[in-house]
């Protein structure tokens, strides 16, 4: 049978079939829509349904291997009553708060830096990556050996250069075990606020630069007045990105510290893992988890509306 | 092709590989399962019982019942969090090894191993009561015992002998001016007081026991603020300041161990993991004059106080998850484990790190060999449960798995609350559990 007789062979009703087909998709909020199936299909199964079943159990009794009973809002009140969950709202707003705060300035010098033309350029931006690439625990661990309370590398070099007389408390006291995170987070996090923001560098005309400089202004106004506002939006994505991260954030401080001493670092995440999944309160677990929904949420929403103030204006 | 002729070959495709009898029955196909049974232990601290595991059970026994068994081992701290997902999603190991009072929390999910413990009990001298409190839920057992690791101080005699200690401390008291001496030594005691398994619960509540404090009474009311509980808080924070190392507060289980095969500290509550190590690298581990460092080790219990001394020893456990496909496989792999002569190969390499859950191996010659590990031999004819004088069930698990008697201690230890604030937070925390 030959090709032409075989495209004309096809059945009136066939024919019709392919033309609606064709005609459906031609719509476009159908195809749209047969487009975003497979990923709005992803977000439900592990982002919505986890979510739903988070605020469920929340509300139960639910233990491991119990399934509990509906008991309302008794587990967040529970939570907000205890302590230890009290510091650990307290500790994760500290930790995310400072944790940003150097991230941001030391990733927007390095960016600064780096946008810069200097020899082997492209070797020391790629070399800069290497905090974020390297696996969190891992990470984790390294830092842990070196605060080690008893064979600390850097207590051994301060000892023996004769800066201390004793052993620095870097995870044995509560204090110096927060800081000791916020600065492993800090050097974890730190490259992607500098490449993200030299991305953004790169995208500014250096005619602004020359324009200004022209004008006559210095490396300081140039700065404040044509990269910084040109940079804002990218700027306020990179932010928002790393608030969530560092206040939802587990595995360093579960490696580091895991949680001690005595709570002292304690993060909303590690103390709801500590009751949710090794205690096997899986209720409680998850109104504890679910605090933090709340003031992502307002951080996102507060930072989104900026964003769009600014691309109004 | 026609799509006449696509169907008829796909059609003809599908009978073949029988998807279409599949399709019909509306169930999955049934396939010859192999009787596999899938292990979850902890690293253990003395590697070559693991060893055994791997290179002498998986061959033996699958040679004797036919089962393939997979050991996994992970860190023991992480145990928890691999039983819980288990437990939810009903799938994972078909036993998992169980600290403390964890078969309390996991009752529900563990199945009946109740005619292994009495035929284990009976034909080994019965099993200790420590064990078999953290096993058993209304008489039933919920998982086997399988080991105890009790807790001993390991100490350094040489330096103990120094500063004229020649019988280690019998009473806190004695401990603390040893203690005050050898860290002005620079020779510290070793504790930790952070959240971790083994030596600090293995610490803190015998410490508060034999001060009188408890967390309960009998029928579960929470009496920890007492002034017997003030007492020991009060005395472990001057002993803190005194005679230990202060970076004690961010231990885990291992970090005595180095820090005593480093020669950092005089002193340390611990399993017999030290004295093996010692033991098994007396090329590495040797004490500043050069000798052997196994040779300056003794083991002695832990002092008493004004209501003299109840010791806590770590229990492991095995447990038959309720959701495993080979329940039977299982327990016939616990059982076959259990008998002396399998038994015996996985114990004698502990060298008395771990004992036996029944009183038969008290009379294991192994213990002829060596007399530093006598205090061992019998240590777990004595023991408390954490949630005396309570029942050690979930909520002494959950008082446990928030270290709040651990926390009460370190929390004072370092300055961050009070004695009086400490027991008053502990307490506080407890009676949350205890409603």
């Amino acid at each position: 049978m030959g090709a032409g007789s075989a495209a004309g062979g096809a059945l009136p009703g066939e024919r019709v079939q392919v033309s609606r087909l064709v005609r459906m998709l031609e719509s476009e909020k159908l195809l749209a829509a047969v487009l975003l199936a497979p990923g709005v299909l992803i977000l439900v199964v592990f982002i919505a349904y986890p979510f739903v079943m988070a605020i469920w159990f929340s509300l139960t009794s639910i233990r491991v291997g119990n399934p509990g009973e509906f008991v309302g809002l008794a587990n967040f009140i529970k939570a907000w009553n205890d302590t230890i969950f009290q510091n650990a709202f307290r500790n994760t707003v500290f930790y995310t708060f400072w944790a940003t705060i150097f991230k941001f300035a030391l990733g927007m010098w390095l960016a600064l830096l780096l946008n810069r033309n200097f020899r082997f350029k492209r070797l020391v931006r790629a070399s800069m990556l290497l905090p974020f690439i390297i696996p969190t625990v891992l990470s984790a661990f390294a830092w842990r050996w070196m605060f080690d309370p008893t064979f600390s590398v850097m207590n051994w070099v301060l000892f023996h250069s004769g800066v201390i007389t004793d052993r620095l408390p870097f995870l044995s006291d509560g204090d110096w075990a927060m800081w000791c995170a916020v600065l492993v987070n800090t050097w974890r996090g730190m490259p992607f606020f500098a490449i993200t923001l030299l991305a953004g560098l790169q995208t500014i005309s250096p005619d602004l630069h020359e324009a200004a400089a022209l004008d006559g202004a210095n490396g300081w106004y140039r700065f404040w007045h044509v990269t910084w506002p040109l940079l804002m939006p990218v700027t306020l994505v990179v932010v928002v990105f790393s608030v969530i991260q560092t206040f939802s954030d587990f595995q360093l401080i579960y490696v580091l510290t895991g949680g001690g001493p005595a709570n002292s670092t304690h993060l909303i995440a590690t103390y709801a893992y500590q009751v949710g999944v090794a205690s096997g309160l899986l209720g409680e677990g998850a109104a504890l988890s679910l605090f933090m929904f709340p003031v992502l949420f307002a951080v996102v929403w507060i930072q989104l509306r900026f964003m769009k103030r600014m691309e109004g204006a | 092709m026609k799509r006449r002729t696509f169907l008829k070959t796909v059609g003809a495709g599908v009978a073949a590989t029988g998807i279409e009898g599949i399709l019909s029955a509306q169930r999955a196909p049934v396939f010859a399962q192999a009787n596999t049974v899938h292990i979850l232990r902890w690293n253990d601290f003395v590697p070559a019982a693991d060893k055994v595991l791997r290179e002498v059970y998986v061959p033996e026994v699958q040679k004797a019942l036919g089962i393939k068994l997979n050991v996994e081992t992970v860190n023991a701290n992480d145990i928890p969090a691999r039983a819980t997902a288990g437990i939810q999603s009903g799938s994972g190991p078909d036993i998992i090894m169980l600290l403390n009072n964890y078969p309390q929390l996991y009752a529900s999910s563990g199945v009946d191993v109740s005619d292994i413990a009495a035929e284990v009990g009976k034909a080994q001298g019965g099993i200790y009561g420590l064990p078999e409190a953290m096993c058993t839920v209304n008489k039933k057992w919920v998982a086997m015992p399988w080991a105890t690791v009790p807790a001993m101080i390991a100490y350094r005699k040489s330096w103990f002998d120094e500063i004229g200690v020649k019988e280690f401390p019998k009473t806190w008291a004695a401990y603390h001016e040893a203690g005050k001496k050898l860290k002005a030594m620079k020779r510290p005691i070793g504790q930790t007081l952070g959240h971790t398994f083994g030596d600090a619960p293995s610490f803190a509540y015998p410490l508060m026991w034999s001060f009188g404090g408890q967390e309960v009474d009998a029928k579960g009311k929470v009496v920890l603020d007492s002034k017997e509980t003030l007492e020991s808080v009060r005395f472990m924070t001057q002993f803190w300041k005194d005679a230990h190392d202060e970076g004690g507060l961010a231990w885990d289980d291992s970090n005595n161990n180095r820090a005593f095969l480093s020669g950092d500290i005089c002193a340390t509550l611990n399993g017999a993991s030290i004295y093996v190590a010692a033991l098994n690298g007396a090329d590495k581990f040797k004490t500043e004059k050069g000798a052997p460092l196994h040779t300056d080790i003794l083991h002695a219990p832990l002092p008493a106080g004004p209501k003299g001394q109840n010791p806590y020893h770590t229990a492991f456990t095995h447990m038959v998850m309720k959701y495993s496909k080979n329940t039977k496989g299982a327990k016939e792999f616990l059982r076959w484990a259990h008998t002396p002569a399998n038994y015996e190969k996985w114990v004698v390499v502990q060298k008395g790190f771990a004992i036996g859950p029944t009183r038969q191996w008290e009379n294991h010659p192994m213990w002829n060999v060596d007399p530093v590990m006598l205090p061992f031999k019998t240590a777990s004819q004595q023991g408390r449960p954490m949630g005396f004088a309570g029942t050690p069930g979930a909520k002494a698990a959950e008082a446990w798995n928030k270290y709040i008697i651990v926390d009460m201690y370190a929390q004072a230890a370092n300055g961050k609350m009070k004695p009086e604030e400490s027991v008053k937070w502990a307490a506080g925390e407890l009676s949350k559990i205890y409603t």
